[in-house]
């Protein structure tokens, strides 16, 4: 098991070094001059092109590539952004626990509101409760989360004058970009956990429990909710990339100085170095989730666990 | 439309799919609302009263009123034309852009699913790669690399779908690999692309298409996600979401000009996720009778 989880851990160091290359070989084909915009249009020609050796811009893309890796991954030298200046480590080490709280609020909400509202729907389906929760569940699917965050921001920031409409502070500030971002993603775990749970209702053991008179709340609650979880987590788990892609967006309507913001800004600026560093700590916090959510599985699911135990055996056997 | 429950048996399986889904109110709605759009999208220039970039500078950010349905936006141009001229551009990105990227990852899953070894290894490996940026990160990055426009755009938010669709048919092309009619086709000599083509591919497919149905609501808002930060479809096009991107700076004085286009992006997806629910429904063979 122990086992296990080590080499998916000892297996995330070549996928971000690979994801590390992807992202620096798409940059270097991004069109504009990261010289012109950094210096203006008004720059002379010299000007440009001491800029752009300065950058290393003229070097070959060989060169670059082992430059920035050896920087990043062997000196752990993140460099400073050429817009602005400021060192990246310490606006990495400033925003991503901001866009960590966003994603991790949203999904708190989608797994404690959304669940709850699908086992409803599913223990009474075909009834009311199960049609209401279903429809708003559509429309919370379907409704973007960024169009939300505007009518939120014109009813209770502009109307109704109760929230801020940006910016952080405390929590007050974040009480509309966690709305906006959590709603789509509580709608769809409730309709999932909605159809796992009718999937788990039908089956024969759930009978057995209700004929051998266990009361019908433990039925749900220990019985089916325990086995309807598997699909839930695994749908959390892709969802939490979703999440993270969300709270870019988001974070840029509320002017939350969060990763969105730095790497959309960064993108604007042809500022390559941020762009680059900024999504490989992105790709480290979702493989991280992704690898809980296995380990989730485990505690969750005790035949998973089993497998891994039988495979381990296995091996040490053949050896 | 209606067909009594004798007549469907022992027709096709695609005939039985139409069936069901014709039986499903919700998913006929929605298809309603996207064969009005796409009618709509076609007929736009004849629908719209204004010209989608008319400017008429004694009516600027005017609430609705019975000369501009929709009001009008900052530099005074017509927002219920320019939202029904939109409508070509939303759902045919979400459609194009969901048909690339399923296409792309029907083959590379396929090539994986049946060649496996080293073949199925390095791609998988690859697409785990893919698939640890989140979406949108990559999409934003793809779009920056590729450009604006719309073909552009298109191709951006198609790279960000193809893992998912590689790995479902690889799924379930590994489940048929071993079934006993593949060892039958190739007792009678049936070539590898036959196979792969023939009986593979069209058997482990109907995953992919209830995920593609899905995937282009979820397309449909990406797509506006970038528009409306600045990438993607640029203004003076009327794409919705660079409606709503031009609008977040009157959000105080104008709330309108934010209202309608984001309720046309909501309808489209509503729509789309309608008819996703029946699609799926409709092939999800537990509901098999």
């Amino acid at each position: 098991m122990l086992r296990y989880f080590l080499k998916r851990l000892l297996w995330m160091i070549p996928i971000i070094l690979a994801v590390a290359i992807v992202v620096f070989t798409l940059m270097t084909f991004c069109p504009g001059d990261p010289a012109e915009i950094i210096l203006g249009s008004e720059a002379t020609d010299e000007a440009l092109e001491a800029k752009r050796v300065e950058l290393g811009l003229r070097d070959p893309y060989f060169v670059r590539l082992a430059r920035y890796l050896s920087d990043t991954f062997i000196h752990f030298e993140l460099g400073t952004a050429w817009k602005t200046g400021i060192p990246i480590a310490d606006s990495i080490k400033e925003r991503l626990p901001r866009t960590m709280l966003l994603s991790g609020i949203t999904l708190f909400l989608s797994f404690g509101i959304g669940v709850p509202l699908g086992v409803i729907a599913a223990v009474n389906q075909n009834r009311w409760q199960d049609s209401l929760c279903m429809i708003l569940a559509l429309i919370g699917v379907s409704m973007p989360n960024f169009w939300l965050a505007l009518l939120l921001v014109i009813l209770f920031a502009v109307k109704l004058k109760w929230l801020p409409a940006l910016g952080i502070g405390g929590v007050k500030y974040y009480i509309l970009p966690a709305i906006s971002s959590s709603s789509m993603h509580i709608a769809s775990s409730a309709r999932q956990s909605r159809s796992s749970m009718l999937d788990v209702i039908r089956s024969d053991y759930i009978t057995t429990a209700r004929a051998k008179g266990v009361p019908e709340n433990q039925v749900i609650t220990k019985h089916a909710l325990k086995n309807a979880l598997i699909p839930i987590i695994t749908m959390m788990g892709t969802q939490f990339g979703k999440m993270l892609g969300g709270a870019m967006i988001i974070e840029t309507i509320f002017s939350i100085p969060g990763m969105g913001t730095l790497i959309i800004t960064a993108v604007n600026n042809r500022d390559y170095p941020v762009v680059q560093t900024g999504s490989i700590f992105l790709a480290i916090v979702f493989s991280f989730s992704m690898l809980l959510v296995d380990m989730l599985y485990a505690l969750v699911d005790p035949r998973i666990k089993a497998q891994y135990q039988r495979k381990g055996k296995m091996k040490r056997r053949a050896k | 439309m209606i067909m009594s429950g004798k007549k469907h048996k022992g027709q096709s399986e695609f005939s039985r799919f139409i069936y069901q889904l014709s039986k499903n109110k919700m998913a006929m709605i929605g298809l309603a609302i996207i064969i009005l759009e796409v009618f709509i999208a076609v007929f736009a220039p004849a629908i719209a009263p204004y010209g989608y970039q008319e400017i008429d500078a004694n009516a600027l950010r005017q609430p609705p009123s019975s000369a501009h349905w929709f009001g009008t936006d900052e530099i005074g141009r017509d927002i219920f034309s320019r939202v029904i001229i939109g409508t070509r551009y939303s759902l045919s990105m979400g459609i194009l852009a969901t048909l690339i990227s399923s296409a792309i990852g029907i083959v590379i899953g396929a090539i994986a699913g049946f060649a496996g070894g080293w073949a199925d290894n390095v791609i998988m490996r690859a697409l785990d790669v893919i698939q640890s940026l989140p979406g949108m990160l990559l999409v934003i990055v793809m779009s920056a690399v590729l450009g604006s426009g719309y073909f552009n755009t298109i191709l951006a938010l198609s790279v960000g779908s193809i893992p998912a669709a590689a790995r479902m048919l690889r799924a379930n092309m590994l489940r048929q690999r071993k079934a006993e009619y593949i060892e039958a086709a190739y007792s009678i000599n049936c070539s590898p692309a036959r196979i792969i083509f023939k009986h593979l591919v069209p058997n482990s497919i109907s995953a992919n298409i209830v995920q593609m149905t899905m995937g282009v609501s979820h397309v449909i808002v990406q797509a506006a996600s970038l528009s409306f930060i600045g990438l993607g479809i640029q203004p003076p096009t009327p794409d919705w979401g660079a409606m709503l991107s031009g609008a977040r700076a009157f959000i105080r004085k104008s709330p309108h000009m934010v209202i309608f286009p984001g309720l046309a992006i909501a309808i489209t997806v509503l729509a789309v996720n309608m008819l996703g629910d029946g699609v799926r429904d409709a092939m999800d063979p537990k509901l098999k009778k």
